[in-house]
Formats: C-alpha cells, sequence, structure tokens
C-alpha cells in the first residue's frame, strides 16, 4: 500500500475542535493481506462536517485544511454561486444559448480548484463553469462558448485549463495523456479531471482511468455524482456499491466524499493530489452531491424528480454549512458575510455588464484556425464568403 | 542507388525523426517489442528505449486520446493503429479533438501528431482487417489525409507529416508494405498538396491514390495495345488536394477516370470526379468515370479479388470515354436512339 504524507499525519490541535480519539480507516488497515483492500473508498463517504454546519470527530486520515483556507473556500463559493445564478439570468435575457447550472455543487466546484495549484491542468466538462471562474478565468471567456460567439473563450495553454468538454468522458484519456507528457519532460504538473456520474459509463473513462494507472500518470479523476444525467438515475449507470468502486479493477485508488461538505471535499482532493503529484499515479474521488437546478435552462426537471427530494438536498447546502462552521470557528462574522456577498454582487454586475455588449464576430475568422495554414480549397470558399458577405453590404443587408 | 521497401522506408523515416526531435514518441499496439504485426516499428525500442517507442493498452480510443494530451503538453505523438477498421474506437476522439482543437481554440491549442493505419485490401486478410477507411477522415475537417504509393514517397510524406502542425492521418496500403524499389534515403519528394504524374500520357487521365496507384500505372502500360496513351496522376494527399495539377493534367487529355480502391458512393473518387466536372467541364470529351471497389462490406478473402478494382475494370471503363464522340449508351433516357 502507498501512503501519501497526510495519510499518517496527525490533525494539529488547532485545526480539530472537538478533542476525540481519530477514527479508524478499516479498509485501509487490511491492506497487508489484500491488496485490493488498499484501494477501495471507505464504505461511508468521508464527512468533517455535518450538514448543520457541526463538525466531525477529527480523523487522521483526512486532517482539516488550514482555516484560512476554508475562510478563501466560502468566499469562491458565495461568488461562484452568484456568477450561477447570474448566468442562468442570461440565458432568461437570451444573451446565452444555454447554461448548465452547477447549483448545490459548489463545494465540489471550488474544492477542486483549490486543490491543485495554477500550473497544474485542468480538465472540465461543460457544468464546470463554477470551478474555471473560481480558478481565475475570466467570466466573459468562460461563457463564450455559451453565448455563441465561438467554442472556446480561453486561452488553455495560458490558463492551463482545457476547452470544457461536452463528449461525455473523452477528457479524461487527455488527462492521462498530458499528465504523462508533463512528468515525461521532468515537470510535476497534475491533471485534474472533471467528471460526472452518467459519463463513468462511457468507455473513455475507463481508457483514461486504465491508461493513467499503467503509466503511473499523476491525475485525480473527480466524479461529481450529482445523481442525474440529464433525467436518467444513477441507478441505471452502475450497480457497483458506489462510482468509487471503480477504481479498485484498474489498481486505483479512491475514496468517496460527502460532495456538500466542503471541508471533506477539499481535504480529500488535497489528500488525492498530493498522491499523484508524489508519483503514485492516479486517484479516484466520487463527490456525492445534487444538482439542484435542471440539467440545463432548457430541461424540465419536474419530469424525473420531485421537489420532496430536491427539498432534502437543500436542507444540505454546502454554502451555509460552510458559513455556520466558519462561524462557529470564529472565522466568520456578520460584517465579513456582508463584504463577501457584496463582492459577489460587484463580480455579478461587471459580469451583467459586459455581456450586454454584443460581440463583433468576423465570418472570415471561421477560415483561420482549421489548419496552421488554409488549405487551398478554404481560402477559396474564404474568398466567396468575402464576396457574399461585400455583396451583402452594398445590398444594405 | 539501393532497393528498399516500402516497409522499411517507413521504418526508417520513424527512426529518423525520434533521432532528429526528442518530442516524437511512438507507441501503440505491438509496437515495442514485437516491431508491429507489420513489423514498421521494428528495432525502433531497442534503439531509443521505452520511453520513446512504446506499447499500450488495447484501446483505441485511449491511444488516440493520450496523443492529445501529449501533444498538449508540447510532445509529438505518432501512434498505429494496428488495422484500419480497429481504428474506429478512436473516431470520436478523432472528430471531435483531434481534428478541431486548434480550431476550437482560435489557433491556441493545435495538437500536432500523426495517427498511423495500415489499411485497404489485397492481402487476402480476414473481415476487419482490409477497410478502406480514408472517406471518413477526408469528410473530417481539420485532418490532413495522406496516402503514399511509392517507396520515396513513403518516407518522405511520413517525415513531413511527423513535422507538420496539423495532425496527420497516414494511411499506409498494406499491399504494397512489401513493395520494393530503388530509393536513397532519407528521401524529399513533392511537399503536402501537391499531386504528381506518374506516367505522362495524352489520351486520357488516370487520377489514383494509395493502393490504386499501382493499379492505374499497370492499366496504362496495358492500355498501350489499345492504342491509348494513358496519363496517371497520384494524389498522394487527399487533404490538401492539389485541384491544380490533377485539373491541369485533365486538360490536357480531355478524358478522365478516377480509380479508388474503396467503395465507391460517397468517396474520395467521388469528390474528385466532382471536382474535376466543375473545373475541365469545356475540356472534357466525356463523363468522368469512377472505377472503385463494389458498395459492400469488404468481402471474404476468396471472393476480394471481385471487389478489388483491377487492370480489366479500369480499361473497360476507358473504353466506355466516348472515344467515337459518340454518347453511352447506359446514360441516355430510356427509348431515345443513341
Amino acid at each position: 500500500m502507498t501512503t501519501t504524507p497526510q495519510a499518517v499525519r496527525r490533525a494539529s490541535p488547532r485545526t480539530r475542535p472537538p478533542a476525540k480519539k481519530p477514527t479508524k480507516a478499516p479498509a485501509r488497515e487490511q491492506a497487508a493481506t489484500d491488496p485490493a483492500a488498499a484501494l477501495l473508498p471507505q464504505t461511508e463517504p468521508v464527512r468533517l462536517l455535518d450538514p448543520d454546519g457541526t463538525p466531525r470527530p477529527a480523523r487522521a486520515d483526512y486532517p482539516e485544511p488550514p482555516v484560512e483556507a476554508l475562510r478563501e473556500m466560502y468566499r469562491r463559493m458565495v461568488v461562484g454561486r452568484r456568477f450561477d445564478t447570474q448566468a442562468t439570468a442570461l440565458t432568461k435575457q437570451g444573451r446565452l444559448a444555454v447554461y448548465p447550472s452547477s447549483r448545490g455543487q459548489e463545494a465540489c466546484q471550488v474544492g477542486a480548484v483549490l486543490a491543485v495549484r495554477d500550473t497544474d491542468w485542468v480538465f472540465p466538462t461543460y457544468r464546470e463553469s463554477m470551478a474555471l471562474v473560481s480558478r481565475g478565468i475570466d467570466p466573459v471567456e468562460v461563457l463564450t462558448l455559451l453565448r455563441g460567439d465561438w467554442h472556446c473563450g480561453y486561452d488553455p495553454t495560458r490558463v492551463h485549463t482545457a476547452p470544457q468538454c461536452t463528449p461525455l468522458a473523452t477528457q479524461c484519456v487527455h488527462a492521462a495523456g498530458l499528465a504523462y507528457g508533463e512528468a515525461h519532460q521532468g515537470r510535476d504538473t497534475v491533471a485534474l479531471a472533471f467528471i460526472g456520474d452518467g459519463a463513468t459509463s462511457e468507455g473513455d473513462f475507463h481508457e483514461g482511468v486504465n491508461f493513467a494507472a499503467v503509466f503511473k500518470a499523476p491525475v485525480v479523476f473527480f466524479v461529481q455524482n450529482n445523481k442525474y444525467a440529464i433525467s436518467v438515475p444513477l441507478s441505471r449507470q452502475t450497480a457497483a456499491p458506489s462510482l468509487a468502486y471503480k477504481g479498485v479493477g484498474y489498481g486505483v485508488p479512491s475514496e468517496q466524499v460527502d460532495g456538500n461538505d466542503p471541508v471533506a471535499v477539499l481535504a480529500v482532493l488535497t489528500r488525492a493530489v498530493a498522491h499523484a503529484r508524489a508519483g503514485n499515479g492516479p486517484y479516484l474521488v466520487e463527490a456525492h452531491t445534487y444538482r439542484m437546478e435542471p440539467h440545463t435552462n432548457a430541461d424540465d426537471a419536474t419530469r424525473y424528480r420531485d421537489g420532496a427530494e430536491v427539498d432534502t438536498w437543500r436542507d444540505r447546502d454546502p454554502v451555509a454549512r460552510l458559513e455556520t462552521y466558519l462561524r462557529t470557528r470564529g472565522a466568520l462574522d456578520d460584517a465579513a458575510v456582508a463584504a463577501i456577498a457584496e463582492q459577489a454582487e460587484a463580480y455579478a454586475a461587471d459580469l451583467r455588464e459586459r455581456m450586454h455588449t454584443q460581440p463583433e464576430v468576423d465570418p472570415l475568422s471561421l477560415f483561420d484556425h482549421v489548419y496552421a495554414t488554409p488549405t487551398p480549397q478554404l481560402v477559396e470558399q474564404r474568398e466567396l464568403v468575402r464576396a457574399e458577405l461585400a455583396a451583402d453590404r452594398e445590398d444594405g443587408r | 542507388m539501393a532497393t528498399t521497401t516500402m516497409a522499411k522506408a517507413l521504418n526508417a523515416a520513424l527512426a529518423d525523426a525520434l533521432a532528429d526531435d526528442e518530442r516524437v514518441l511512438v507507441f501503440g499496439e505491438d509496437v515495442g517489442k514485437l516491431g508491429g504485426v507489420f513489423r514498421i516499428t521494428d528495432g525502433l525500442q531497442a534503439r531509443f528505449g521505452d520511453k520513446r517507442c512504446f506499447d499500450t493498452p488495447l484501446a483505441e480510443a485511449g491511444i488516440v486520446g493520450f496523443a492529445v494530451g501529449l501533444a498538449m503538453s508540447g510532445l509529438r505523438p505518432v501512434v498505429e493503429m494496428q488495422f484500419d477498421a480497429f481504428a474506429y474506437p478512436a473516431f470520436e476522439q478523432i472528430a471531435s479533438h483531434v481534428a478541431k482543437l486548434r480550431n476550437r481554440t482560435r489557433g491556441a491549442l493545435g495538437v500536432p501528431m500523426v495517427i498511423r493505419v495500415p489499411y485497404a485490401g489485397g492481402i487476402g486478410g480476414v473481415e476487419h482487417h482490409c477497410d478502406s477507411s480514408e472517406a471518413y477522415y477526408a469528410h473530417t475537417p481539420g485532418l490532413k489525409v495522406v496516402t503514399p504509393a511509392t517507396v520515396a514517397d513513403a518516407y518522405s510524406l511520413l517525415r513531413e507529416a511527423i513535422a507538420d502542425p496539423d495532425p496527420v492521418v497516414f494511411l499506409e496500403p498494406k499491399k504494397l508494405y512489401f513493395s520494393s524499389a530503388e530509393a536513397e534515403l532519407p528521401a524529399a519528394t513533392e511537399p503536402f498538396g501537391r499531386a504528381v504524374v506518374r506516367r505522362p500520357g495524352t489520351d486520357a487521365t488516370l487520377i489514383a491514390y494509395g493502393p490504386a496507384v499501382p493499379v492505374a500505372l499497370e492499366a496504362a502500360e496495358a492500355a498501350r495495345e489499345e492504342g491509348w496513351d494513358l496519363e496517371v496522376v497520384d494524389v498522394r494527399t487527399i487533404v490538401p488536394l492539389d485541384d491544380a495539377t490533377i485539373a491541369a493534367s485533365v486538360r490536357r487529355t480531355g478524358r478522365c477516370v478516377v480509380v479508388s480502391e474503396a467503395q465507391g458512393f460517397a468517396g474520395v473518387g467521388a469528390e474528385i470526379a466532382a471536382r474535376v466536372q466543375e473545373r475541365c467541364f469545356h475540356a472534357l470529351h466525356a463523363p468522368v468515370l469512377r472505377v472503385s471497389g463494389l458498395d459492400i462490406p469488404y468481402p471474404a478473402p476468396m471472393l476480394e479479388h471481385t471487389h478489388l478494382p483491377g487492370v480489366d475494370r479500369v480499361l473497360d471503363t476507358v473504353a466506355r470515354l466516348q472515344w467515337d464522340d459518340r454518347p453511352d449508351a447506359r446514360w441516355l433516357p430510356q427509348g431515345s436512339a443513341a
């Protein structure tokens, strides 16, 4: 069994409010006799805060992150949620073609990007807009895809973030290749691949995890199990005890975590990233969370789930949970909460204003990036379009 | 000048690329110790080590997707798909990512890579080993699609493919692997986007690529007995296509037959025929005709000779080029006189 430094380090008293004995991690203790046991997730999702914000007993395997990190996490979650609400509003105003909300998944969206460095690479799906703005990418560049003026609005090489991926799970193999390529060139980059519960049924998820494992590539596969793939429930995706059990067959250590517990998400991902960066190969994390909104603004979630279910998850809100905990710790007060809310409003106002400017899109740019140098056929077609546009202008169209 | 085979020329191109550029990695199924099922990577792992030439899990989508990630990290992957039809699992990666990443990111993130595919038939292979899959790739904007027909081109085009800033699907005609010719390696032939007149002629143009080129050349030789002097154009790079050289040849001869081994419907041969007709209509003495494989799944080995276009089918088609300036009866409306 490989253990990261975090696995054996004791939680410091400062970050351990109730001074109870650390709980055991039973699966991992069987590792000496059963090699698979070392890879299995714990039978219950790791949880460090109860839904009402009460801290659970400290544990040796997942020490609580420093309170400064949690405060920053709270700030980003509040801004992220406001961004998400604003983006949904922009669809209603016709400024965005469509928006897949990640409301309710703030702990996952923010925790994941907090766990990696700026030089690490992130491989997002279309639902990770909040994670990307939390990473510091310009929200207008993030929303370019959904506004429809181009596909990817940011320069992936500058922000170390792949384009948001729509073909399900295909980014998993890219993450494996990137991570292996970086290591091959002597860099200690980690790749973080986001994926949803439905996409774990796709072949590329399995090929990505397997390639990463075989080549010992430093990848963290982060499954946000939000319970629905558009309308199809998790029970139609898998018969496994949980998605975290998919790692063992590939020789990949795995963990499951309460995805609405910000403290646990950050703790688990921090350990997973350290495991990968230390040269131990990939790690799989499943976060149990819930998509509070429909799949996108174009979806009607009432056709496949009832309000009572949504209400249960409303009671597990990750933002409120962290706020309560930080207030108990004395790390947050009314003034700080108000100041952060004000920041979030300013962020949304700025986004609103910038999104109300209609972007200039040059039809002739359609030919610029198909190849490094356009083929003769594209040069001909460019000329055709140029002539069409000139004729339109003459006709005053 | 030494005699060598296309397989050895491809091997030399890979070896020279590995030696010249440390970013180049060669990988796929059985390419390491074994040297590939066709031995195209023979000896590369022994010479360059298993960090530069290595075997992967047997998963084609994984291989190509892994190459995408490697290219994102600045490396130059060269992957082998073991057979044409075994590349289909990788098609989503190729169509959605390999071909589109440069465009999706406004040019910020190109993924230069070479996907080598042994393709087409004529070797008595069982099903799923003999597909002509070029149309799938040629129909996907963002890919370059290259297929050599000569030993020198095999070397030169592969080196150019590895150096190209864009992804290249490099289609290797299996039945030509062990064809030999005198060739001085390293060879530098015409660049991407240039078709070549392999045999000059005055009466009609045969346009061919990959495995169909030797068939066209043989047919042109046999046509001399019929009194026809045929020109043969080797397309070489399907994307980018050299319309200019192709059209210039057809304008000179006034007659054209497009020869391809693939099934003909909606294929590359159809595209070439349409482009010739658009560009050469007023120079044509007869409709542009096509010779292709049949529109059937690739047949079992004992029947492949019926499917594959051979010299006879080419010559029969050339005979229909309205040499007496009378229309081909089969195209006339029913009931009208020729």
